[in-house]
C-alpha cells in the first residue's frame, strides 16, 4: 500500500524533502533562542550590560528572523507538496478508471469512486502535509529541546524523563481508548445521513403513508446513540488537557525546587532558570501535538486503503495482440459463446450462443428482463471478454483488435445511457470530433431529433445540463442515438434506446436507418414488438439462451415466448402497418 | 475529528449577533447551572495559569534573591510557597477538568436537541419544500453545519472564554507593574494583529477559489465516474483524461496557494511572540539603565514572562474567532431550516374505526375495515360519515408557482369502487391531480370533494392514511424486505406481509434472495431491478388496505408479460377500491370506468374505453398505435 501511494509523490519529491529540512532548521533556531534569552537576563540585565543586551538582541532578532524565514519555507514547500501529491493521486487514480474494462468498473461502486476522488484524497492530503511537516517538527524538537537542556543543565533535564514518559503514556493511554469509540461513531454518523437522505428522498412516501412520526423515532433512536457514543468519546479526550497541565505544572514545580536549590549553591544562574522553563513547556507541547497527528493519521488510514485499491486494480482487458486496426464489415458471427460476468462457470447469463449476422442486416432481439439481452450485444464491442467460445466481427476474432478501432466501428447506444454537460454540438461531437455542422444536422435528422433541437431558442448551443435533467427521456434517447450515428459505423446497436420515445417517431428513426444507412448492421433490442417487427430476423432470448430466430411472421408461428409477448401488446400495435 | 468538513463552502453568516443570542438561549434554556459552573470553572483555571506562569519569576524575586542577598539556607518560606503553588495547580487542573466534561454534555445535548429539532421540522414541512430544495445542501446542514457547531460548542466558546481571561488578567498584571513597558507589549501585539489579518485575509480569496475550484474537479469526477461506461464505448478516455487534467492542475494551484498563506501564518506568529521578547528585553533593559522609574531586573523578568502569556492567549483567539464565525454560519442555515413553515393543517375531520350498530355508525376503538368520517360541527355536534371513497374534483384550477397555471378547470367524479384512468403526454398534469388529491400540494381555485367533505376540512394525515399510494419513482429504505412491505401498515401480521406480496407477484422473487423476507434492502433498494422495486411498492400499498388507491405508473418497468401475470393481483387489489392509475401502456387501462384523456393540463375527452374508441379523437389514435406518448 505504502508503495502505491509514495509513487505519487513524484516530481514533489524536492518539495516533500526541503519541507522536514527547513522545518528541522527551524526547530534548532527556536532551540538556540531560549538559550540566548537566558544569557541576555543572566549577563545582559543582571549585570546592567547594555553591549550584551543590545548585541545579543541584534543577533537574537536575526535568528528569530532566520527562524520565522525557515518556518514559512517548510510551510510553503508543505504545501506543495501535499497538493502536488493529492493532485498525482487524483490524476493516478483517474486514469486508472479511465483504463478500467466494464469488469474492473463494476467491483467499485460510482459512488465509492467518486468518494475516494475527492473525500479520500482531501484526507491523505491533509495527512501528508501533516506528517511531512508537524510530525518531523514535534520528535526533533523533542530531541533538541533534551539535548538543549541537558547542556544547559543536566540535573533538571533528568526532570524531563521523568514527565515524558508520564506525558506520553497518559496520551497514547487516551488516544488507544478514543480512538475505537470515534471509529464506532463515524459509522453511526453515516447511519444518521442515510436517514436524513431517504427521508429527503422519499418524502412523498413518508407523507403518503403518514410515517412521519415513525420516521422520528427512528431518527432519534440513532442521534441517541451518536450522543451517547460521541460524549462516551470525548469524555476520554476531556483528560487531555488536564493531563498536559499536571504535567506542565509538575514540570514547573520540580524546576523551581530543584533551581531554586542550585541557584542558591550558585550552580545555575536565574536566566538558566527561565531557560528551562520555556524548554519544558517545548518539550511537552511537541508531545502533545505529536499524538494528535498520531489519531489524525491513524483515521486517515482508512482513505489510504481504499485509495490503493484503485491504484492497485489491474485492468483487465488490453488491446489484441494481433492488434487489427480495420474491420473489413459488419458481418458478427458467435460461435459456442458461454459467459458470466464472474467468470465463473456455474453462473453463466449465456450459454451456448451460436448465431452469424451478415453485414447489413438488420436484427431485432427481445425477450423479458432478465433474459441477457443486454450481455449479448456487449460481447460485440468486447465491453467483456466471454468465457468460452468465440466472437467475431469482420471475420475476426473481437480479442486481436485494437480496442479502440474496434469500438470506432462498433457503435453501441447504451441503456443507461448519459449526456454530459455541455451544449447539444458539444455531446454530438463525441461521436466524430471534428464533425461539420452539416453532419451532426444530418446525423440528428436521422434520429429525428433535428426537430425538436430547432425549437429551443439556442438550437445545437442549448447547453445540456449534468446528467441532461433539462430534456426528455424522450429527447435523451434521440440525442445519444444522433451521437452514435455520427461515427458512421459499420455496427449499430440499439439497446432498448428508443423505450420513451412515442412510437410514431420510433418508427420514423427505423424508416431513416433502413433508407439513408442500409450497409449497417442495426442490432436493436426492445421491448416494444412494433420496434422489431420489420426487422430482417428477429431473435428471441429467454434465460439467457437464444430460444427462437426468424421472422415476424415464422416467430408468430412457432414460438410460443414471442407469441405471448405479442399477444400482451396486441392491443397497442394493431393498425400499426 | 470531522469527516464531512472538507467540502465546505465557507461563507459569513448574515445577522452574527442574533444567530449567537439564539444559539445561546438553547444553550442556556436547559443548561443553566451547568453553565454558570463552566464560567466559574472557567476562571478558575485561567487564574490559575496565570499564577503559574508567574510562578517562577515569584520564586526568583520574592525567595531567591533575598536569600542570595542574605547567605540564608532557609528554605521553609519557598517550602510554603511551593505547597500553596500545589493547591492553585491542583485546583487548576481539576476545573479544567471540571469544565471540558460538563461542556461535553453541554455541546453534545444542545446538538441532539438541535438535530432532533431539525428533523422533526424537516417532517413537517411541505413537499413543495423538497421538490424546491435541493438535498445536498439540507443534507449539509446535518453533517457540515452540525458538525462545525460541535467544534464551536464544546471547544471554540470556553477556549475563547478562558483566553479571554487569561488576558484581562495578565494585561491587568502588566499595567500595575509598569506602563512603559506593557506600551511595548501593546505595540507589537497590534503589530501581530495586523499581521495575522493580512494573511487571513488574502489567504481567504485562495480559499474561496480552492472551494470553486474543489467543486469543478468534484462535478467533472462524478458526471465522468457515472457517465464512465458511456466514455469506454466512445473511446473518449484520453480526451477525458485531458480535462481532467486541466482541471486538477488548477485544483492544485489553488491548493498550494491557499495552504501556503495558512502555512506560513503559524511560524510567523510564534516568532513574532520572540520578537517582542527580545523587543522587551533590549528596551527594558535601556530604560532601566536610562533610569525610567519603576524598571528594575525583576520588573523585566516577570514581564519578560508576563508577555509570553499575554500573546499565545491572542493567537489562539485569533484562531477560534475565525473557527466561530464559520460555526455561526452554519448555526445560521440550521435555524433557517428550523425556521421554515411547516404544512399548514387545518383539518378537523378525522379518519376513525366504525361499526354499524342498529344501522347507526358508532365509533370503534379497534380495527373493524369499517371507517368513517368524525365530523366536529361548530354547535358541539359530532357526526359520522361512512368512508367510501366518493371522489368528486369540481373546475379545478392549479398552478405550483402562481404565474404559471398548470391544471385548467379540472373536473374529475369518481364512485366509490371506480377505476378511473388519466392518460396523456408527458406534462399533461396527471401527477399533478395526484399531488392535489393527496394535498401534497393546494389548489389555487375550484373544490375537490372526499365522501362529499372538502377535503381541506379533513386532517391531512387522516386524509393521506386514507389514500394507497403506488409511485413511479419507488422509494424503498435501508431494512429488510419484511420491514419495507410493512411500511404501509406497522401493525400488519408476518402472514398479511406475505399474503400482500403474493398478491402483487412479488413472494416469487422474494423467496429467491439470499434470505427471503429477512434480505436486508441497503441505498433505496440497490440491487433489485426497477421491476421488482415496484412490485415490492404495489405489496407495501396492498397491506395498508386502503380505500382508495392512486397508482402513477405503477407498473412502467415491468415487462408487457410480467405486467400481465401481476394485472390480476393488481386487479383483485382494485376490488372494491377507488382507484386512478396514470399509465402510458393504453393495455393498462383498458378495463377503467372512465378513462381521462389529459393534454396540457386540461381534460380533453372522456368516457369508457368504447365511447372514447367511437369517439375517433385523441384516444382513438393513442390506440391505434400511432401515437404513444413519450414518458419522461
Amino acid at each position: 500500500m505504502l508503495k502505491r501511494l509514495s509513487a505519487c509523490i513524484g516530481e514533489y519529491k524536492k518539495a516533500s524533502l526541503l519541507a522536514p529540512l527547513f522545518v528541522t532548521c527551524e526547530v534548532l533556531l527556536e532551540v538556540l533562542i531560549p538559550w540566548l534569552m537566558s544569557y541576555i537576563i543572566d549577563h545582559g540585565i543582571e549585570k546592567s550590560d547594555m553591549n550584551i543586551v543590545i548585541g545579543i538582541g541584534i543577533v537574537l532578532l536575526f535568528l528569530v528572523g532566520l527562524s520565522m524565514f525557515c518556518g514559512a519555507m517548510s510551510g510553503k514547500y508543505a504545501a506543495i507538496a501535499s497538493s502536488g501529491f493529492a493532485k498525482n493521486l487524483r490524476k493516478r487514480m483517474f486514469y486508472s478508471v479511465q483504463d478500467f474494462s466494464f469488469t474492473n468498473i463494476n467491483k467499485f461502486s460510482t459512488s465509492g469512486l467518486v468518494t475516494r476522488l475527492t473525500t479520500d484524497v482531501a484526507y491523505l492530503q491533509m495527512a501528508y502535509q501533516m506528517i511531512i511537516r508537524i510530525a518531523v517538527r514535534c520528535p526533533a524538537m523533542l530531541a533538541f529541546s533534551l539535548s538543549m537542556a541537558f547542556f544547559v543543565n543536566s540535573q533538571i533535564a533528568l526532570i524531563f524523563f521523568l514527565i515524558v514518559p508520564f506525558l506520553g503514556g497518559g496520551l497514547i493511554l487516551i488516544a488507544s481508548k478514543a480512538h475505537p469509540i470515534f471509529e464506532k461513531v463515524f459509522k453511526t454518523y453515516d447511519r444518521l445521513n442515510r436517514v436524513v437522505q431517504e427521508n429527503l428522498r422519499g418524502i412523498r412516501v413518508v407523507k403518503a403513508f403518514v410515517r412521519e412520526d415513525f420516521e422520528e423515532k427512528k431518527f432519534k433512536t440513532v442521534s441517541g446513540e451518536i450522543y451517547d457514543q460521541f460524549s462516551a468519546a470525548e469524555r476520554i479526550l476531556a483528560f487531555n488537557s488536564p493531563l498536559m497541565q499536571s504535567s506542565m505544572y509538575i514540570c514547573m514545580l520540580l524546576i523551581a525546587w530543584v533551581g531554586a536549590n542550585l541557584i542558591i549553591s550558585s550552580r545555575m544562574t536565574q536566566g538558566e532558570l527561565i531557560g528551562m522553563i520555556t524548554y519544558a513547556s517545548q518539550i511537552l507541547m511537541s508531545l502533545m501535538n505529536f499524538s494528535m497527528i498520531f489519531v489524525m493519521v491513524i483515521i486517515s488510514r482508512a482513505s489510504a486503503e481504499r485509495i490503493s485499491e484503485v491504484l492497485g486494480e489491474a485492468p483487465d482487458m488490453s488491446d489484441g495482440e494481433k492488434n487489427i486496426s480495420f474491420v473489413k464489415d459488419g458481418s458478427i458471427e458467435f460461435k459456442n459463446v458461454y459467459f458470466s460476468y464472474s467468470g465463473k462457470p456455474d453462473s453463466y447469463c449465456l450459454k451456448n450462443i451460436n448465431l452469424l449476422i451478415h453485414s447489413g442486416e438488420t436484427i431485432g432481439i427481445i425477450g423479458g428482463t432478465g433474459s441477457a439481452k443486454t450481455s449479448l450485444v456487449q460481447l460485440i464491442p468486447r465491453l467483456y471478454d466471454i468465457t468460452s467460445g468465440q466472437v467475431l466481427v469482420g471475420g475476426e476474432n473481437v480479442c486481436d483488435y485494437n480496442l479502440k478501432a474496434l469500438r470506432g466501428e462498433v457503435a453501441m447506444v447504451l441503456q443507461k445511457n448519459e449526456l454530459f454537460s455541455g451544449t447539444i454540438s458539444d455531446n454530438l461531437r463525441w461521436g466524430k470530433e471534428t464533425a461539420t455542422d452539416e453532419e451532426i444536422i444530418h446525423a440528428c435528422r436521422l434520429a429525428q431529433a433535428d426537430e425538436f433541437i430547432q425549437t429551443f431558442p439556442k438550437k445545437y448551443d442549448t447547453f445540456i445540463e449534468q446528467g441532461g435533467k433539462n430534456v426528455s427521456g424522450g429527447q435523451k434517447q434521440r440525442l445519444c442515438i444522433a451521437r452514435a450515428l455520427l461515427k458512421k459505423p459499420k455496427i449499430l446497436i440499439l439497446d432498448d434506446s428508443t423505450s420513451a420515445v412515442d412510437t410514431h417517431t420510433d418508427s420514423l428513426i427505423r424508416k431513416a436507418f433502413a433508407e439513408e444507412i442500409p450497409d449497417t448492421t442495426k442490432i436493436i433490442i426492445a421491448q416494444r414488438i412494433s420496434s422489431v417487427q420489420n426487422a430482417d430476423r428477429i431473435i428471441v432470448m429467454e434465460n439467457g439462451e437464444i430460444s427462437d430466430c426468424g421472422t415476424h411472421d415464422e416467430l408468430l408461428k412457432t414460438s410460443t415466448i414471442y407469441r405471448e409477448i405479442y399477444d400482451s401488446q396486441q392491443r397497442e400495435v394493431v393498425g400499426d402497418e | 475529528m470531522s469527516r464531512h468538513g472538507s467540502m465546505h463552502i465557507s461563507r459569513r453568516p448574515k445577522n452574527t449577533g442574533k444567530t449567537l443570542k439564539r444559539l445561546l438561549g438553547y444553550t442556556f434554556r436547559d443548561y443553566k447551572f451547568h453553565f454558570a459552573a463552566v464560567v466559574l470553572f472557567i476562571v478558575i483555571s485561567s487564574v490559575a495559569g496565570v499564577k503559574g506562569s508567574m510562578f517562577i519569576q515569584t520564586v526568583i524575586d520574592d525567595y531567591l534573591a533575598p536569600m542570595l542577598a542574605t547567605g540564608s539556607r532557609d528554605f521553609t518560606p519557598l517550602i510554603n510557597a511551593i505547597l500553596v503553588m500545589i493547591g492553585i495547580y491542583a485546583a487548576g487542573v481539576i476545573s479544567a477538568f471540571l469544565y471540558n466534561r460538563i461542556m461535553i454534555l453541554v455541546g453534545q445535548g444542545v446538538l441532539k436537541q438541535i438535530r432532533d429539532d431539525m428533523f422533526s421540522v424537516m417532517q413537517k414541512l411541505p413537499v413543495s419544500y423538497f421538490d424546491t430544495h435541493s438535498h445536498g445542501d439540507t443534507m449539509s446542514r446535518y453533517t457540515n453545519d452540525t458538525d462545525t457547531l460541535r467544534q464551536m460548542i464544546t471547544q471554540g466558546v470556553p477556549q475563547t472564554f478562558s483566553s479571554l481571561i487569561t488576558i484581562i488578567s495578565v494585561l491587568i498584571a502588566m499595567l500595575t507593574t509598569s506602563i512603559p513597558l506593557s506600551i511595548v507589549v501593546l505595540l507589537v501585539v497590534g503589530l501581530i494583529l495586523i499581521i495575522s489579518k493580512n494573511i487571513t485575509g488574502k489567504s481567504s480569496k485562495f480559499f474561496i477559489d480552492q472551494q470553486k475550484s474543489l467543486g469543478r474537479a468534484n462535478g467533472f469526477i462524478e458526471e465522468h465516474i457515472n457517465g464512465q461506461k458511456v466514455v469506454k464505448v466512445f473511446c473518449h478516455e484520453e480526451k477525458i483524461k485531458a480535462e481532467f487534467d486541466e482541471i486538477n492542475d488548477e485544483l492544485c494551484y489553488n491548493t498550494t496557494h491557499a495552504n501556503i498563506l495558512a502555512n506560513i501564518l503559524m511560524p510567523i506568529m510564534g516568532n513574532m511572540g520572540h520578537v517582542q521578547y527580545v523587543l522587551l528585553a533590549m528596551s527594558g533593559g535601556l530604560m532601566a539603565i536610562w533610569g525610567v522609574p519603576g524598571i528594575t531586573v525583576g520588573v523585566i523578568a516577570a514581564f519578560l514572562q508576563l508577555s509570553k502569556s499575554f500573546t499565545m492567549p491572542i493567537s489562539q483567539m485569533s484562531q477560534q474567532v475565525n473557527s466561530i464565525i464559520m460555526a455561526l454560519a452554519g448555526a445560521e442555515r440550521i435555524f433557517e431550516l428550523i425556521d421554515e413553515k411547516p404544512e399548514e393543517d387545518s383539518g378537523y375531520v378525522k379518519l376513525v374505526n366504525a361499526k354499524l350498530t342498529d344501522g347507526e355508525l358508532k365509533e370503534a376503538s379497534e380495527r373493524t375495515g369499517v371507517w368513517a368520517w368524525k365530523h366536529p360541527h361548530g354547535d358541539g355536534s359530532i357526526t359520522y360519515t361512512k368512508l367510501e371513497g366518493d371522489i368528486l374534483l369540481e373546475n379545478v384550477d392549479f398552478g405550483y408557482v402562481p404565474e404559471k397555471t398548470v391544471l385548467h378547470d379540472i373536473s374529475i367524479f369518481a364512485k366509490p369502487g371506480q377505476k378511473i384512468a388519466l392518460v396523456g403526454a408527458t406534462g399533461a398534469g396527471k401527477t399533478t391531480i395526484t399531488n392535489l388529491l393527496t394535498r401534497f400540494y393546494d389548489i389555487a381555485d375550484g373544490k375537490v370533494r372526499y365522501d362529499g367533505i372538502n377535503i381541506n376540512k379533513i386532517k391531512k394525515s387522516d386524509l393521506r392514511a386514507s389514500l394507497g399510494m403506488v409511485l413511479q419513482d419507488t422509494h424503498l429504505f435501508t431494512g429488510t424486505v419484511m420491514e419495507n412491505i410493512r411500511y404501509g401498515r406497522l401493525d400488519a401480521s408476518d402472514e398479511e406481509v406475505f399474503a400482500a406480496a403474493k398478491l402483487a407477484n412479488a413472494d416469487g422473487f422474494i423467496k429467491m434472495l439470499p434470505e427471503g423476507y429477512n434480505t436486508i434492502l441497503r441505498g433505496s433498494g440497490s440491487g433489485l431491478s426497477q421491476g421488482q422495486r415496484q412490485l415490492l411498492a404495489i405489496a407495501r400499498a396492498a397491506v395498508s388496505d386502503p380505500p382508495v388507491m392512486i397508482l402513477d405508473e405503477a407498473t412502467s418497468s415491468i415487462d408487457t408479460r410480467t405486467e400481465r401475470i401481476v394485472q390480476k393481483g393488481m386487479d383483485s387489489l382494485m376490488k372494491g377500491r377507488t382507484v386512478f392509475v396514470i399509465a402510458h401502456r393504453l393495455s393498462t387501462i383498458q378495463n377503467s370506468d372512465v378513462i381521462m384523456v389529459m393534454d396540457q393540463g386540461r381534460i380533453i375527452e372522456r368516457g369508457s374505453h368504447e365511447e372514447l374508441l367511437a369517439k375517433k379523437g385523441k384516444y382513438y389514435q393513442l390506440y391505434n398505435g400511432s401515437f404513444e406518448p413519450e414518458e419522461s
